[in-house]
């Protein structure tokens, strides 16, 4: 085993140190994306070309299918009762009237659901999906307000709804935590996310800040929030003997087939989960107790069924983005350098998942200092387990450090920009990495430019009436991850048409456009000559779509795959050929086959490669390399976030009337469905800063504004024109030269709100949402 | 007893609690018109109910009955897209494409409301015969379907390039963002 085989290993597992070292410290080219993508210098394709989504007709027509819509004979109508305490047990359980209600099929409760195994935690295992790891309805235990205690099938959906009604539970409740205060009073432990302490200390950061001639200090907090995507959580299940057939509403197909098949004891290979379309996920659509039950009772009703959730449902069921109290103190010299950068402060999660909300994590390649401490502790509380919502970690860390370094500017007397600016790293400052591609002054620069930056005035400056006007800016930085996992199948046929297959999903992100553009331009055949198949777990890979990873990790699979397909093909092609001689690094795929690289001429088409070999098809499959690049560089994403506000002197009503996004992000692989990520992530960004909270009873648990009447999200009129630009520059050490870019938009917007509200009105809020009261 | 739904009379359903919403979804399997809170707050199930628009999930289906109900389904003709639902792919109104169904009905709705004058909280000037289709009266009268994704400034472009001009959805640039470098 070499040193990077070995390396390959620690970066799965466990011992990493000394190996980690040597992954920093081996020559670029020994590592993924040590040889640019040669895709970065196709500048006349397809890539980087707007195309309109391939699945928009179907979609226009409401003719894509998605998980609840799927016609199943005999299929049940699922309802889910829900428990009113926070923690104890099932005293009592009445089912009589609702099992002998018109239609019913089944009750199933804890006494007769069939036995199950704990639910695999995400993260625990490189497939494990589950957002929490206990056993499904397996005992009377309750541990959540709102947790499933019973499902009703039935003929249709009212007479399922109606029985639900029916159920009648008598808890015997026992003290339960639920509120911060009670919670932090009970001790706190240490965070961990990705397998890594959420914990840092370089130099005394404590003593510089003492001794900075200029420092903020300050603490912010920002609450519980749900994705909310539109589209409930909802799975179709099925079981033929021992294997279990599932449409689901999934970002994580191959994930959730695994998992579900630990649960039942059964083969990976005996459960299959497809999920061609997605109603929008931003980390909600794993695995939640809604598709275990759905099994469990399809197999205890030897009946197909189909577990819709209710709105309320998906509140009760499925986490959201647990809350955080940050405190945030920098040191700075008079020119504005950075002396000590602290971020701390404390997150509440339950005793049965493992994601603490990580919002530390911009931080630690953010700005340049020489003492940085940075910690999460965890606070536990009675709930349904958080999870992550879109840019865990960095959508709420960037509010704290990014308001944060606002103030410390205004004390400075400097402008912002220029304060970021002079603390622009050089290299990772805490991991010592280089940068794989950052441009993010150049993003401010030309953002500043557009937006009109200059016309900024000193807060509280500016009224139009009733209106005050303010303008306020933020950083936004997201990692670039590729998870370990991903594969890809080639299929050519004769006719010199290719099926790119990845178990890869489409929650609008626009994933198969951009997929099919990449591989058509890859293998130099026209787009539609191309077709991706994704959205099952059978096919190839352990693709998450999560962590704006999935592009990076399909573009490595498909790399490695066309290797594959490739060498296969110059096999074939033999001597007779032009490519005689020639080896897999030097051809690529040109004009419907094969050419080298710098020598197009020497060509031979893919369908006269296969006929001379008298073959119809030839099938390559290839595992993507372990991901080391993100151990040797530091890579990101990078955003610019300008906003102005108006906000009313009189009722203290903030309405955001402009926002400009400047992105550098790599190559932007299609400009189309690129903006529209960028601007659906401001928008989210935007949901968080002004009216996004997830109101938690503290006194029982219990999530109050369960509905999207109560639980507020933007609408149209809450959204201004949205500009967004990009550097365009692609990063030498990514697939395509591509960087992630779900994510990022939502990252740095809320700073960027409450800086602008600063500006229009002298008030600083630490507090989020930024609503009307706390202006007033 | 029936309903005509784009176009077909359709019987009512034997379970009086059967919403509309359900009725298209579960009985007629017409799955276009979405689901997304089943409680009158996001605009997914929204179809028009003789021309004018309503949300299904809030509308028994017996309420219906002898009226005429367009779903996302009856919009096209044969193989040709209404002119806002080519609209919404060209600027790209949409990226999950789940509230889409309710935002394209809403649209056409909202358009035959503005065109009959019907008023709206942010109209000016009320006593004057026709309202001002300003982007603002687009995005108010739209604002009871939600989107998740954050589509908006391509539905807005959408719905404005189809019922008021070319120019009016200038403004979102939707496929022509400039490079900053
Ligand atoms: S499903 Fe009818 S308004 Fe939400
Ligand atoms: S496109 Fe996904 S909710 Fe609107």
């Amino acid at each position: 085993m070499n040193i990077l085989e070995q390396a390959g290993e620690a970066a799965k597992g466990a011992a990493q140190g000394v190996l980690k070292k040597a992954i920093e410290l081996a020559p670029d080219s020994w590592l993924p994306g040590g040889r640019p993508d040669p895709l970065i210098h196709h500048q006349h394709g397809h890539v980087g070309k707007p195309m309109s989504r391939i699945d928009g007709p179907l979609k226009v027509k409401g003719a894509a299918r998605f998980s609840a819509e799927f016609p199943l004979v005999g299929m049940t109508y699922a309802a889910v009762a829900f428990s009113t305490i926070a923690k104890g047990r099932i005293a009592t359980l009445d089912i009589k009237a609702a099992a002998e209600a018109p239609g019913v099929v089944l009750v199933m409760t804890h006494l007769n659901a069939p036995p199950m195994k704990p639910t695999p935690l995400f993260m625990t295992h490189s497939k494990a999906a589950g957002g929490d790891n206990l056993a499904v309805m397996q005992d009377d235990r309750i541990h959540w307000n709102g947790q499933p205690v019973a499902v009703v099938l039935a003929e249709t959906q009212e007479q399922a709804d109606h029985a639900k009604s029916l159920i009648r539970v008598e808890y015997e409740a026992e003290p339960a935590t639920t509120s911060l205060a009670a919670a932090k009073a009970q001790g706190t432990g240490p965070g961990q996310f990705m397998g890594e302490p959420l914990k840092l200390e370089i130099g005394d950061a404590e003593a510089r800040l003492v001794e900075a001639p200029h420092k903020i200090s300050a603490t912010y907090r920002t609450p519980r929030q749900n994705h909310n995507a539109i589209e409930p959580h909802a799975a179709m299940l099925v079981w033929n003997g021992e294997e279990l057939r599932v449409h689901d509403s999934s970002q994580g197909v191959a994930h959730t087939a695994w998992s579900l098949a630990k649960i039942f004891d059964i083969d990976e290979k005996q459960v299959n989960v497809t999920s061609p379309y997605v109603g929008g996920g931003f980390g909600s659509k794993c695995l939640w107790q809604h598709q275990v039950l759905g099994a469990a009772a399809a197999k205890l009703a030897a009946r197909p069924v189909r577990i819709a959730l209710s709105r309320e449902g998906v509140f009760r069921v499925v986490g959201g983005r647990s809350l955080t109290e940050q405190h945030v103190a920098i040191g700075a010299q008079p020119d504005g350098r950075f002396t000590s950068i602290i971020h701390t402060g404390v997150t509440v999660m339950t005793r049965h998942n493992a994601f603490p909300e990580p919002f530390i994590v911009a931080t630690r390649s953010g700005y340049a200092a020489d003492n940085f401490k940075l910690d999460v502790e965890v606070a536990y509380i009675d709930m349904v387990a958080n999870t992550f919502m879109r840019a865990p970690g960095e959508a709420v860390g960037t509010f704290g450090l990014e308001c944060a370094i606002d103030e410390l500017a205004e004390e400075l007397g400097m402008d912002p920009i220029e304060l970021r600016i002079r603390n622009e790293p050089e290299k990772d400052p805490t991991e010592g990495t280089p940068f794989s591609s950052r441009h993010i002054v150049e993003a401010y620069r030309a953002g500043a430019e557009r937006f009109g930056w200059s016309q900024r005035t000193a807060p509280g400056m500016r009224r139009e009436g009733e209106w005050l006007v303010g303008m306020g800016c933020a950083t936004g930085t997201y990692p670039y991850y590729r998870m370990p996992g991903g594969a890809a199948r080639i299929t050519l046929t004769r006719d010199g048409r290719a099926t790119v297959a990845v178990a890869a999903h489409e929650m609008g992100m626009g994933t198969a456009t951009v997929n099919m553009s990449i591989a058509a331009e890859r293998l130099g055949l026209p787009l539609d000559h191309v077709s991706i198949e994704y959205g099952d777990s059978t096919l190839p890979g352990v693709i998450l779509a999560g962590g704006s990873q999935q592009t990076a990790s399909i573009g490595a699979s498909v790399i490695a795959a066309q290797r594959v397909l490739v060498t296969e093909l110059l096999k074939l092609a033999g001597n007779d050929s032009p490519l005689a001689g020639l080896g897999a690094d030097q051809v690529g795929g040109y004009d419907a086959g094969l050419a080298k690289l710098d020598e197009p001429e020497r060509h031979e088409s893919y369908a006269s490669i296969l006929s001379r070999a008298g073959r119809d098809e030839v099938v390559a499959q290839a595992s993507a390399p372990p991901p080391l690049e993100l151990q040797h560089w530091s890579m990101h994403s990078y955003s610019a976030i300008f906003c102005e506000v108006r906000v009313n002197a009189v009722t203290g009503e903030t309405r955001v009337s402009r926002v400009l996004g400047s992105f550098d992000c790599g190559r932007i692989l299609n400009p189309k469905t690129a903006a529209s990520q960028f601007r659906g992530g401001i928008i989210m960004g935007l949901g968080l800063a002004l009216m996004e909270e997830t109101e938690f009873d503290e006194r029982n648990g219990r999530i109050m504004n369960a509905s999207l009447a109560d639980y507020h999200v933007p609408v149209h009129l809450d959204v201004p024109p949205i500009e967004v630009i990009w550097t365009d520059i692609p990063d030498p050490h990514t697939p395509m030269g591509a960087h992630g870019v779900g994510e990022i938009g939502i990252t740095g917007t809320g700073a960027a709100v409450a800086n602008a509200v600063y500006n229009a009105t002298g008030k600083r809020i630490r507090d989020l949402p930024l609503t009307l009261d706390k202006l007033m | 007893m029936s309903i005509i739904v784009n176009g077909s009379a359709t019987p009512l359903p034997p379970d009086p609690r059967v919403s509309l919403l359900d009725l298209l979804r579960e009985h007629l399997k017409l799955t276009g018109t979405k689901k997304g809170c089943n409680q009158g707050a996001c605009g997914a199930c929204t179809v028009l109910l003789d021309g004018e628009r309503v949300v299904s999930c809030l509308t028994l289906a017996v309420q219906a009955e002898g009226r005429a109900v367009t779903t996302v389904e009856g919009l096209a003709q044969s193989d040709k897209l209404h002119p806002l639902q080519q609209a919404f792919i060209d600027r790209d109104g949409f990226q999950c494409g789940y509230c889409t169904p309710g935002q394209i009905c809403s649209a056409i709705g909202m358009a035959a409301e503005l065109e009959r004058g019907v008023p709206s909280h942010v109209t000016g000037d009320l006593t004057a015969g026709t309202i001002a289709a300003s982007r603002e009266e687009l995005a108010e009268r739209m604002s009871g379907n939600l989107c998740r994704c954050g589509a908006h400034n391509g539905i807005i472009d959408a719905i404005a390039a189809t019922f008021i001009s070319k120019e009016a959805a200038q403004p979102y640039r939707p496929d022509g963002p400039e490079m900053a470098a």
